[in-house]
């Protein structure tokens, strides 16, 4: 990679400006809303936190460069430029205070779709050296190690052999032809390997053909995060290579929100072309097997349980009856949150904010809404389908002292299949890492 | 006075109001093919939506207010939507009005009688005063204010304000306030294509494309 500077970063921010950016700054009559739904304002109060304020630089760029009265402005002088000093005051506000929940952009008057320009605006500051230090090293070892941490591959080896002791059968590794291919986020292998078991028994009972690529199952895209299209493409490309050379006809993204964005959404233009397999979500995957009648549940989970929705799943993925139809099905006691579904309140962890020591007191402060939100409905059990919420959730409740277990949807489905034979044995507790 | 006041008015109605239509036509279609000429990229990857519906509903839909911003800030919702059809009402529905899109159109509509359209042009100004105020007080919107959002508020203000002078005459020379009305007006649409008074247009687009590039994914828009 060639050298990090102000200068390219102003250029990559140039290449970013496209028609619906003009529209959107072309738009925006500063009424200052965006602020009022965004959590790192209204819990904060502080006014540099509007959403549309994040992306004064790249505004400054489309004013002075692609409008005419900004050309004319700057002739005189009028119009200002963006330093390298506007650069380092703005990765503050454009990484720590941002996780592209895209609450901002469902609230605009005008429309301006604000997490799309964020989106746009990171590639300007990671090509200039204006990324947190965490993401830059997460990028590094992803590009190097082949995860966001490092080599996960013996970690997953022993998830693969605990999980195989607690179901009783293989989990297929590698195999060619199969239908689907299984990617995990590093959350998941590292922190909540629980998933893998479940996602077993599930496949077994639905009686697919799947695997797992010993070289290609990281699924975390952190080039989205840090917002370099280059990065995010090699990412993106390890898992369509290896998915095509196997062969497979799917490859099931994880319970994780910027992995589904990245393959899903943005990875077919970042590598110019349509994949030769569709990409779906596990829980889009679910929801056709109960469709099918392929997903089979006996017994109802008695606890209250309330769910929350990861944003680059539902408002940005549009992923949003599948979860609530899939919960029916099994929560005897379900109740919504406040503001459920497009509308969520992000848990304030996603972009990248969570890996960036820097924005943790901002991070817990944010999370205050999400702790409002809990307190108002007193749930048992809280369910997401990310496991980077999952993460945050669970940071945020420890925080504030809050005693409410978070689960895995994936999971709690698991726990009530209605299966065959019984399951081998309990899940075991330590013993095989690595 | 109203020597000086009939130059002006001749000025306004002749080579003004000319020269205004023109820059503000010039001006509005430079400023959108500069938009509009950037382009966008294809998307690639197959979608879950329909891109063109949710762009066109979003145009529509996007005029509803967010859950809870109407509580949370009342003033800014209502006081936008008021100034707006106020703006428009006079605009549109005032008898001398309608005559003028006939003479320039040929295209007529039935008017508002005149009582009715002051009282639309005093809740007009009123409400362009308290969302002024807002904007001063306000944290988030002083914060976010530049020099583009008090000109547009003054371009704005003037001919709702003029408008209603030339009506209600206190004790001016009619021919002098139907002339400064008339440039204000003139003023507005010269400049309009300067400002943040855009919007009235690319706000069409900028809603369509957030509908689009949402609705492709499925996603709430």
């Amino acid at each position: 990679m060639s050298a990090l500077t102000p200068e390219r970063g102003l250029n990559a921010l140039r290449e970013q400006i496209d028609a619906p950016v003009a529209s959107f700054f072309s738009s925006c009559v500063h009424c200052g809303l965006c602020a009022e739904v965004c959590l790192f304002y209204t819990e904060t109060g502080d006014p540099q936190y509007t959403p549309i304020h994040k992306l004064e630089l790249l505004r400054r760029i489309w004013f002075r460069e692609f409008t005419l009265p900004g050309r004319i402005a700057s002739l005189f002088g009028l119009a200002k430029k963006v330093t390298d000093d506007d650069l380092t005051k703005w990765e503050r506000l454009v990484y720590d205070s941002c996780t592209m929940c895209g609450r901002c952009s469902l609230a605009c008057p005008v429309g301006n779709d604000i997490a799309y320009m964020i989106r746009k605006m990171r590639e300007g500051m990671v090509a200039s050296g204006h990324a947190p230090v965490e993401l830059m090293g997460a990028a590094k070892r992803a590009l190097t190690l082949g995860g966001p941490m490092g080599d996960l591959l013996p970690a997953l080896k022993a998830d693969l052999r605990r999980a195989e002791r607690e179901i009783g059968f293989e989990i297929p590794l590698n195999k060619q032809g199969a239908d689907y291919m299984v990617i995990l986020s590093a959350q998941e292998t590292a922190e909540y390997p629980e998933i893998i078991p479940a996602m077993a028994r599930i496949f077994k009972q639905a009686g697919i053909s799947w695997t797992i690529s010993t070289d290609s199952f990281e699924a975390t895209n952190v080039g989205l995060q840090i917002g370099s299209g280059d990065i995010a493409r090699t990412l993106v490309r390890r898992i369509v290579e290896t998915a095509e050379g196997l062969g497979v006809k799917y490859v099931v993204s994880p319970e994780c929100g910027h992995a589904y964005q990245a393959l899903r959404w943005e990875g077919p233009n970042l590598i110019g072309r349509q994949y030769d397999f569709e990409v779906v979500h596990i829980i889009e995957l679910l929801k056709q097997f109960k469709k099918d009648g392929r997903l089979k549940t006996k017994g109802k989970h008695k606890p209250k349980v309330t769910f929350h929705d990861p944003c680059q799943l539902t408002r940005r993925g549009g992923i949003l009856g599948e979860p609530r139809d899939l919960l029916a099905g099994v929560a005897e006691n379900f109740i919504e949150m406040e503001d459920p579904g497009g509308w969520n309140w992000c848990c304030g962890g996603g972009g990248g904010v969570g890996a960036n020591e820097r924005a943790e007191d901002l991070r817990f402060r944010v999370f205050r809404r999400k702790k409002r939100q809990l307190d108002d409905v007193r749930p048992d059990e809280i369910v997401t389908m990310c496991a980077y919420c999952h993460h945050t959730l669970e940071e945020g409740l420890e925080e504030y002292d809050m005693d409410i277990p978070v689960k895995s949807l994936t999971e709690l489905l698991a726990e009530y299949l209605e299966e065959d034979e019984e399951p081998a044995a309990q899940p075991e507790s330590g013993g095989d890492e690595q | 006075m109203s020597e000086s006041g009939m130059d002006l008015l001749l000025w306004a109605k002749g080579p003004g109001f000319q020269i205004a239509v023109v820059l503000f036509l010039l001006g509005m279609a430079m400023r959108l093919v500069e938009v509009l000429a950037l382009g966008r990229k294809t998307m690639i990857a197959p979608a879950k939506g329909d891109p063109v519906s949710s762009g066109l509903r979003t145009i529509f839909s996007r005029s509803v207010p967010a859950p809870h911003i109407m509580q949370k800030r009342p003033i800014v919702v209502v006081g936008g939507y008021i100034f707006h059809i106020a703006f428009f009402v006079c605009l549109l529905f005032f008898v001398p009005h309608i005559l003028l899109f006939k003479q320039g159109f040929g295209l007529s509509w039935p008017g508002l009688p005149s009582p009715v359209i002051e009282a639309f042009a005093i809740t007009g100004l009123l409400s362009l005063v308290v969302v002024l105020i807002c904007r001063m007080r306000q944290p988030v919107r002083r914060f976010l204010s530049t020099y583009d959002d008090y000109l547009a508020w003054i371009l704005t203000f003037l001919p709702l304000l003029t408008g209603f002078l030339t009506v209600n005459r206190l004790g001016l020379s009619y021919t002098m306030v139907l002339a400064l009305h008339i440039l204000s007006v003139e003023l507005l649409l010269a400049l309009a294509p300067f400002t943040k008074l855009t919007h009235f247009v690319t706000t069409v687009f900028a809603r369509y494309y957030n509908g689009a590039i949402n609705g492709r994914k499925g996603a709430p828009s």
